[in-house]
């Protein structure tokens, strides 16, 4: 079992090499602008290198879905667009992520300011549970100070409407946010995250414990709000990647393994790891 | 493979010692029960022979005559009155958990989201031991250091104060020896704030990583995560702890009678001494020679006894009431 592991490994070694390559040419056909961006990002956990030298563009008003196996990284790799590793005891993060250009881990930046700019939803719904589902949907307006109750409420209702829950609550938004459904509190925390009105959303297996009605639920809020914004969605579910994603990363041990448009990917995938994983073999 | 198989078949089919499945249930469950139901019978015999014990005392002044009368004088009218030491518990727990509760609240705070880990294990090891000092010792240092020093930088400065500003305060500021209310209420605080920490720290490691990091995503600055994801979370946690530091603080009785004066009878004043039912009971339990006196001191306990079990009840009940799980409000 672990020479298989360490021959996948060499071989990957040597693809991701190549991918660079990919990576960029694919940088430079984007027809939308690109919003986000790593450059050579490496994140460890101690000693451990969980994401390796991952170069990878967030295009605007597209969705961006990262796939591979468990353990692969994406979710590491997620977490360090909007600092979240800075919260972890032992992990490092190297490199550059570029969010209009700026590098947001240059120590002048504070990680307050960024995370209100690159919202993100997790894979549990986390509403907090002693507050109303109104005070939950505004709370990161509160953080900053905003208290116009005229104005919180149609950011209230903004918010609820785009995440496609507003109907389902408008008569008891002082309710505690607990009191909802798994599915209802999932698309409160998407709600949440995009009463801030941020840059970029981060959505981290949004749907991985909701069931399929609510699931697609979800993906049709992604389709609605790529409009607005640009989304990055880590996904185990290859065929929702698909449907919701325009191109998709698959990450392999730490690695970006190919970068590409997700029709292309799916169709006919650059290497032959990412077919692979596509059709199943292994993952 | 079918070896395997085989040795795992064969050892399925072996019979099962009898001692393994009806006989070993069974003595299993009634050892169990046995205990368990022996709990319930202990604390309801306990109760039952302190009113038993009390009885007689009940009779004499009446069950709420004895609680409500302000007199307790073994020596020459034997007239028993519990009031003044009702009264005496209830404004030292009071007081040394209003003194305590947001110190404590602090500490538990900075150890479980501040601090960096060796410093937080740092102050949780001390703050094990300042629980850990037997009550007699913190008695004997109350008294002969505590209560002196207060005396002279506090006490007497104050008395001065008001005895040149406001005559009038005078009564209610009391006698100020340094052996009274206001020093047991400090040693009070300073002994429940440990139990508070602790449970205040346990309250708020429980909260799950996913409510700070709602918060973290939300661009909340670390106060900010804690006032809005920690505490309310953690809230119900906390406020159990804090009615069971101040069960505590009801039934503390040594570093109470060393330092509280022990003086019986209304009024009590803030810096005079006064008395606590723990503290009656151990001071006069070896002189109380007449039955009545007796039967008073049992029936003391008694009422102790039920507070104690109220206030238990009491945050049991607020940690079901507020206790939160699995993101649903209970």
């Amino acid at each position: 079992m672990e020479t298989m592991l360490k021959n996948k490994k060499i071989q990957v070694t040597g693809l991701s090499k190549e991918n660079e390559v990919v990576n960029i040419t694919n940088r430079e056909n984007g027809a939308y602008p690109v919003r986000m961006e790593t450059r050579n990002l490496n994140v460890k956990y101690g000693k451990v290198s969980a994401v390796k030298n991952i170069s990878l563009p967030v295009y605007n008003e597209r969705v961006t879905a990262l796939i591979g196996p468990s353990g692969c990284g994406k979710t590491t790799f997620l977490r360090a667009l909007n600092r979240m590793h800075d919260l972890t005891r032992n992990a490092s993060v190297t490199g550059e992520v570029l969010l209009d250009g700026n590098n947001i881990y240059n120590p002048k930046v504070n990680p307050v300011t960024i995370r209100r700019k690159i919202g993100m939803v997790f894979q549990k719904p986390t509403p907090f549970p002693t507050m109303s589902i109104f005070n939950n949907v505004v709370a990161g307006l509160k953080l900053v100070g905003i208290r116009n109750k005229a104005l919180l409420n149609e950011v209230c209702e903004k918010a609820l409407t785009q995440a496609a829950l507003f109907d389902e609550v408008k008569d008891r938004l002082n309710s505690p946010g607990g009191s909802l459904s798994g599915g209802q509190q999932q698309r409160l925390s998407i709600a949440r995250a995009l009463a801030i009105e941020p840059e970029v959303l981060l959505m981290d297996e949004p749907t991985s414990s909701l069931d399929p009605q609510s699931s697609s639920k979800i993906e049709d809020l992604i389709h609605e709000l790529k409009k607005n914004y640009a989304i990055v969605i880590v996904t185990h579910n290859l065929q929702q990647a698909g449907r919701v994603s325009d191109y998709t990363g698959f990450f392999f041990l730490g690695e970006l393994i190919e970068f590409g448009e997700t029709e292309k990917m799916y169709t006919n995938p650059a290497h032959k790891r990412t077919e692979e994983y596509l059709t199943g073999k292994f993952g | 493979m079918k070896k395997k198989e085989e040795q795992i078949n064969n050892v399925l089919k072996k019979p099962v010692g009898i001692i393994y499945r009806w006989l070993g249930d069974r003595i299993f469950l009634s050892a169990a029960v046995i205990l368990g139901l022996s709990i319930i019978f202990l604390s309801l015999s306990m109760a039952w022979v302190l009113y038993g014990e009390g009885s007689l005392s009940f009779g004499e002044f009446g069950f709420w005559g004895f609680l409500r009368g302000t007199t307790w004088d073994p020596g020459i009218q034997l007239i028993f009155g519990a009031l003044p030491f009702i009264f005496g518990t209830i404004v030292t727990s009071v007081a040394a958990l209003l003194i305590a509760f947001f110190p404590a609240m602090a500490i538990g705070i900075f150890i479980a989201e501040y601090a960096p880990r060796w410093l937080g294990n740092i102050i949780e090891n001390l703050v094990h031991l300042i629980a850990a000092i037997p009550s007699v010792v913190i008695g004997i240092w109350g008294i002969f250091v505590f209560a002196p020093w207060m005396r002279e930088k506090v006490y007497l400065p104050v008395f001065n104060w008001a005895a040149e500003h406001y005559p009038s305060l005078l009564p209610v500021l009391g006698n100020p020896m340094g052996y009274g209310m206001a020093s047991a209420i400090i040693i009070l605080a300073l002994m429940i704030i440990p139990y508070t920490t602790a449970l205040t720290r346990d309250a708020i490691r429980q909260v799950p990583k996913e409510q700070r990091e709602a918060a973290w995503a939300l661009g909340a600055t670390r106060w900010e995560v804690i006032r809005m994801a920690v505490i309310p979370y953690a809230r119900g946690g906390i406020l159990a702890g804090a009615i069971l530091s101040f069960g505590r603080a009801i039934g503390e009785t040594m570093a109470v009678a060393m330092l509280i004066g022990n003086k019986n009878n209304f009024p009590f004043s803030i810096m005079g001494p006064a008395a606590t039912m723990p503290s009656v009971i151990i001071n006069e339990f070896r002189e109380a020679v007449g039955s009545l006196h007796l039967s008073s001191l049992m029936a003391i306990g008694f009422v102790l006894f039920v507070i104690s079990l109220i206030v238990n009840l009491l945050a049991a009940y607020i940690t079901r009431k507020l206790s939160i799980s699995g993101g649903q409000v209970a």
